[in-house]
């Protein structure tokens, strides 16, 4: 079962306008820096993406920010771009703010057939209104969905033709439950390599999950707060 | 005289106990990890995908693949681990993390806590707040007594959007370290040098103070 396709062009090959899109990545790390340039050069408009993060102003999801090309965020955490809370504030974008726990459960759920769950985080703050609100061991959750996507993209270390993938440190993250909740799951990897290279005992992502997986031309893996200890 | 965030830090440290699993917010939290009493191991998760945390990297070893929560580069002990984010937080839901440390903006008599939101000026997320603080059995907030204009943040009740109800059973400032008990905050150390008066001043919430207030021992 080869699912590789050529390059970034054929891989993102029917994403449109409107689409509801999952990006991997935490942070800049771990992110699918190869489709979110073709999706700038490609310029779909009124995106819904979601990922944890918004990315900066000049990388990451923030490139999509400053043309404009997304309608709204399912994201847990925005800070460290300017060009998203300008937007937001002046409501030019929607935003829905999500506990990070959530979000990965949601995606997780999505793909795994779990319509919803309850959970005990957010209650009683904002995230809670207009979510049903059940008591279990005496203690109160509230029901979350789940999320699933047209396109899920996400970023891993290895992957083989079959769309089995790796992935490398933290780099993990937010990937692994995108990659089962989109209808379609695009992968970029750093190694492409011939099925039966990769161990099986080693597989993060089975390949069931994936789609289409293709070598990303270069990747930048630009550290957001670069923080070092001085040598003796 | 009031602390300093490493004094802060150095008096949380005292709190973690052998064997224990840690989750460190960002900020003041993070100093946590530098002051382990001798002779207890502790072990750090943090919520993006990592146990067993190390310290920062030596300059030219920094790997954009390892972060923490706080996006900045660490390095990884002997013994540590990799996972998802649906399972870092089925380790912070199912309760198997012992202790959280977070800040906080605002915290109130009842336990409840503010620290994602000032509506209108800030919104940048809650990140895993939410989740770590609606399911953490033991959680410590590290904060200061008061904002930039003076005003307690110790309070009766919050005013900025909540992040949990209820929650928050210990709090450890510039000034003091407050338990959360029956609806009250109970004085429990001040921090060397500062007077009880100067802490009953700056907490606005019921502050129930004992005849004797030991100081802090760091």
């Amino acid at each position: 079962m080869n699912k590789v396709v050529k390059n970034v062009e054929e891989a993102l090959v029917g994403i449109e306008d409107g689409m509801t899109l999952m990006l991997g990545g935490f942070g800049l790390c771990g992110i699918p820096e190869n489709s979110i340039a073709q999706l700038v050069k490609l310029g779909v408009k009124e995106l819904t993406c979601i990922s944890n993060n918004a990315g900066v102003d000049d990388f990451g999801l923030g490139l999509l920010l400053h043309g404009r090309q997304i309608k709204k965020m399912i994201s847990s955490y925005v800070g460290e771009n300017a060009e998203f809370e300008r937007q937001m504030l002046s409501g030019e974008l929607i935003v829905d703010l999500i506990p990070q726990g959530s979000l990965a459960e949601r995606c997780r759920a999505g793909g795994a057939g779990i319509p919803a769950f309850f959970t005990p985080a957010g209650y009683g703050t904002e995230v809670a209104e207009g979510k049903e609100v059940r008591e279990f061991n005496g203690k109160p959750h509230i029901l979350e969905m789940a999320l699933t996507a047209d396109f899920a993209i996400v970023k891993a270390w290895k992957g083989d033709t079959e769309g089995n993938l790796i992935f490398k440190a933290t780099a993990r993250n937010f990937n692994p439950m995108m990659a089962m909740a989109g209808k379609i799951t695009i992968a970029e990897v750093e190694e492409l390599v011939p099925a039966g290279e990769l161990n099986p005992n080693d597989i993060h992502t089975p390949g069931i999950f994936v789609q289409r997986i293709f070598k990303g031309e270069k990747f930048e893996k630009r550290i957001e707060q670069r923080t070092v200890r001085i040598k003796n | 005289m009031a602390l300093d965030k490493i004094g802060i830090a150095k008096r949380i440290a005292q709190e973690l106990r052998d064997g224990w699993y840690v989750n460190l917010g960002i900020g003041i939290p993070t100093l946590v990890a530098n002051y382990i009493p001798e002779g207890i191991e502790v072990e750090f998760q943090s919520e993006n995908g990592v146990l067993g945390m190390g310290p920062f990297p030596f300059e030219g070893e920094e790997d954009a693949d390892l972060i923490n929560a706080g996006k900045q580069t660490i390095t990884v002990l002997k013994g540590a681990a990799f996972f998802d984010s649906a399972m870092s937080f089925s380790m912070i839901r199912g309760q198997h993390v012992q202790l959280t440390v977070l800040g906080a903006m605002e915290v109130s008599q009842n336990g409840d806590i503010a620290n994602w939101k000032i509506p209108g000026k800030m919104v940048k997320g809650m990140g895993g707040a939410m989740d770590l603080v609606a399911s953490a059995e033991n959680i410590i907030v590290a904060m200061m007594h008061s904002n930039r204009e003076g005003e307690s943040k110790i309070l009766k009740k919050c005013t900025l959007p909540l992040t949990g109800v209820g929650c928050v059973k210990k709090i450890v400032t510039e000034l003091a370290v407050l338990e959360i008990r029956d609806n009250k905050f109970y004085l429990i150390e001040r921090a060397p040098g500062v007077s009880v008066e100067e802490i009953v001043s700056k907490t606005e919430g019921d502050l129930v103070v004992p005849d004797f207030v030991p100081e802090m021992v760091l």
